[in-house]
């Protein structure tokens, strides 16, 4: 079956490009001590992904729209890779509570909008 | 159009979108492998490769020079595009709640410190690997370090002042203004 890979890539593209939109419009709103873009997409995407993944748990949904969306869309819109280097840049900056709040205070953020998220799905 | 922010024209979009379709199925391919053991480690895994490559390639274009042309079409396709796409932090965050939630309180809070502490490293290492790589002064002006470079966090913010055919990089405080 192609169809299920060959959408996990298109929605993949298309989480890419919300995620660059999104970053470039916060960043051009809101100036920050820390890269505030990357921290409401990943959050959020977190937060999305727990419902998704709770949806999946409660049985309203299959599993291919899990790896549709979840793999593909949410996969592309939240990032790993750039959260990373952001935190090294603030780092080689020595701004060293931003890149706490960046690095550990992302990940504390992320890993509760995923709890949320898992509740509100399972809810459902 | 130059004033235009990037993430408003068409050919940066295109560019990411083509980037984050080809990222995300590599991460699909390898995320295929499953979990063995019950270990997250396809995400891991993918998280720290991206995590490293993200790092040689935006401090490899930054010695290159300014991120115009070429440079920021390659950007934009191999950073917010595939390393984008390739790597995840929603699947990351929704497994580390999972473990913990089976009760495997030791893997799942291993998993989310394994990853910050292996992932700000690998970058870090990218960083210094495309900074031994590319050591090319001349694009260099004197006293000017990757250590108050910022060009690399606005990523999708064009230049604040036309560089096309200058000769020379800007300063840090033209940098500054991104």
């Amino acid at each position: 079956m192609i169809l299920v890979p060959l959408l996990v890539s298109l929605c993949g593209g298309a989480g890419a490009v919300a995620r660059f939109a999104l970053d470039g419009v916060i960043r051009s709103r809101w100036a920050s001590i820390v890269p505030l873009g990357t921290i409401v997409i990943n959050v959020s995407g977190s937060l999305l992904l727990g419902v998704l993944t709770g949806l999946l748990m409660a049985g309203v949904e299959s599993s291919n729209v899990k790896i549709v969306i979840g793999t593909g869309f949410m996969g592309g819109y939240t990032t790993f890779s750039t959260a990373m280097i952001e935190t090294v840049r603030l780092l080689q900056q020595r701004r060293w509570v931003a890149a706490g709040i960046n690095g550990i205070g992302m990940m504390i953020l992320a890993l509760a909008a995923a709890v949320l998220g898992l509740f509100l799905g399972t809810l459902a | 159009m130059p004033d235009t922010p990037l993430h408003l024209r068409p050919i940066p979009v295109l560019l990411v979108f083509i980037g984050g379709c080809l990222g995300t199925y590599a991460r699909y391919a390898v995320e295929l492998f499953g979990t063995p053991w019950g270990l997250p480690l396809p995400t891991l895994g993918v998280n720290l490769v991206g995590a490293f490559l993200l790092g040689v390639l935006l401090e490899g274009l930054l010695r290159r020079g300014p991120d115009v042309g070429w440079r920021q079409r390659l950007r934009l396709l191999l950073g917010p595009g595939f390393m984008g796409g390739f790597t995840t932090y929603s699947t990351f965050a929704v497994e580390t709640v999972l473990l913990t939630g089976q009760g495997r309180y030791v893997t799942g809070f291993g998993y989310a410190v394994v990853s910050l502490i292996c992932g700000v490293a690998a970058a870090a290492a990218g960083v210094w690997v495309a900074a031994n790589l590319f050591r090319v002064p001349r694009v260099l002006p004197p006293g000017h370090s990757t250590l108050d470079s910022t060009q690399t966090l606005h990523l999708a913010t064009p230049p604040s002042t036309p560089l096309a055919g200058r000769e020379t990089r800007p300063t840090p405080e033209e940098e500054a203004e991104g």
